[in-house]
């Protein structure tokens, strides 16, 4: 598939009807979302044939996508059913049938003793909530419980003002990280409280892989 | 983008993409899913695994045979669990009771494994946790596995 098939179809997934503020929903980009899944599929293989978990999955652009891009399995999961609902209806819509979702706290995931799915995934794939609403370190913990998951790498969206953070949990984490793209993410409208027409805010992509043995 | 319409005035018939009727209209959820699920979290229990199915309506739906796929998921798959849940939602087909020794290389044996695990489908039931009874509803193909703060161990 090429890179503009694919953001054309991202661009039929519908998105949130109502966003919940709390949980700080907004949309990928579906440029951005296309973009972020050829890249991982081209550079790294990690797509393909893949078992793939998309943590905080919301509407599942992300997930569609990586099916669309030929993973074995994809997995959306999220906290919110209205969201999962809309998942579903996309996955119908762009005719994927692997792709499955499971309602449930995402930051319940990152312990290796206590939860489902640990290790069956090669590849997650996380655009988490980045902490601003009174939740701070949310995305810590989605990191986590992607390490958990993931038998392999994970590819996370966060903040370029928490990389020296990001970076120092590495090294505590004794795992492998790197900043493999910085972009803008533009939040316009999302929120009727955005008082600006849009809001950039500059995001890295991080890779972060299990240190082989 | 704009530019390139400007430039390019039939670009945007790229994006106008036609979708054939689909062929399925109800979500479900695949028993791979149940395999994978454990009510561990919950306080005081255990193994919480396998959870029990309850599936009050199931789909079939056929898809293609990946064989590569299904070898590197036996090792992950616990057997018994789909034997259970196969035959709970009512669709045991010609599931073997014993995963075979020559599972991995037994096409016809994988094809038994294919069905059970990515065909049979779930769109509404529960799922049951073995040791407190708490129930895990499953709609629209969706398994609701929150828990309220305090169930939490």
């Amino acid at each position: 598939m090429k890179l503009k098939d694919l953001e054309s179809l991202l661009q039929d997934c519908k998105g949130f009807e109502r966003p919940r503020i709390e949980l700080e929903q907004y949309v990928t980009p579906p440029h951005l979302a296309a973009r972020f899944l050829f890249s991982i599929e081209q550079s790294y293989n990690d797509i393909e044939s893949k078992n793939v978990a998309d943590l905080g999955c919301g509407p599942g652009r992300l997930s569609v996508g990586a099916s669309l891009l030929g993973a074995d399995i994809v997995y959306g999961f999220d906290i919110d059913q209205y969201a999962l609902d809309i998942f579903k209806e996309n996955s119908l819509d762009s005719e994927v049938n692997n792709a499955e979702t499971v309602l449930m706290d995402v930051t319940s995931l990152q312990n290796p003793t206590h939860s489902s799915f640990p290790g069956f995934f090669d590849t997650v794939v996380t655009n988490p909530p980045f902490g601003t609403k009174n939740n701070k370190g949310i995305d810590v913990q989605f990191l986590l419980a992607g390490l958990n998951l993931s038998n392999h790498a994970v590819y996370s969206f966060h903040k370029t003002s928490t990389r020296d953070f990001f970076m120092r949990k590495a090294r505590e984490w004794k795992v492998d990280m790197e900043v493999i793209a910085e972009m803008k993410f533009d939040l316009s409208h999302t929120y009727s409280r955005h008082k600006q027409a849009s809001v950039d805010i500059a995001v890295d992509l991080l890779r972060t892989v299990h240190k082989s043995k | 983008m704009l530019v390139l319409f400007r430039r390019f005035p039939t670009l945007h018939l790229l994006f106008l993409q036609t979708t054939s009727a689909c062929p399925y209209t109800s979500r479900t959820m695949k028993l791979l899913t149940h395999n994978m699920l454990t009510s561990k979290a919950i306080k005081g229990v255990q193994e919480g695994y396998p959870l029990r199915v309850k599936a009050e309506t199931v789909e079939i739906r056929e898809s293609e045979f990946n064989k590569d796929f299904l070898v590197r998921l036996l090792p992950k798959i616990h057997y018994d669990a789909l034997y259970a849940a196969a035959k709970d939602a009512g669709h045991l087909d010609e599931l073997p009771g014993t995963l075979p020794e020559d599972a991995a290389s037994s096409e016809e044996f994988l094809k038994k494994l294919h069905h059970a695990l990515l065909e049979v489908e779930v769109i509404t039931g529960e799922l049951i946790c073995p040791e407190s009874g708490r129930s895990f509803p499953v709609q629209n193909g969706i398994p609701n596995m929150l828990l309220k703060p305090e169930e939490i161990g």
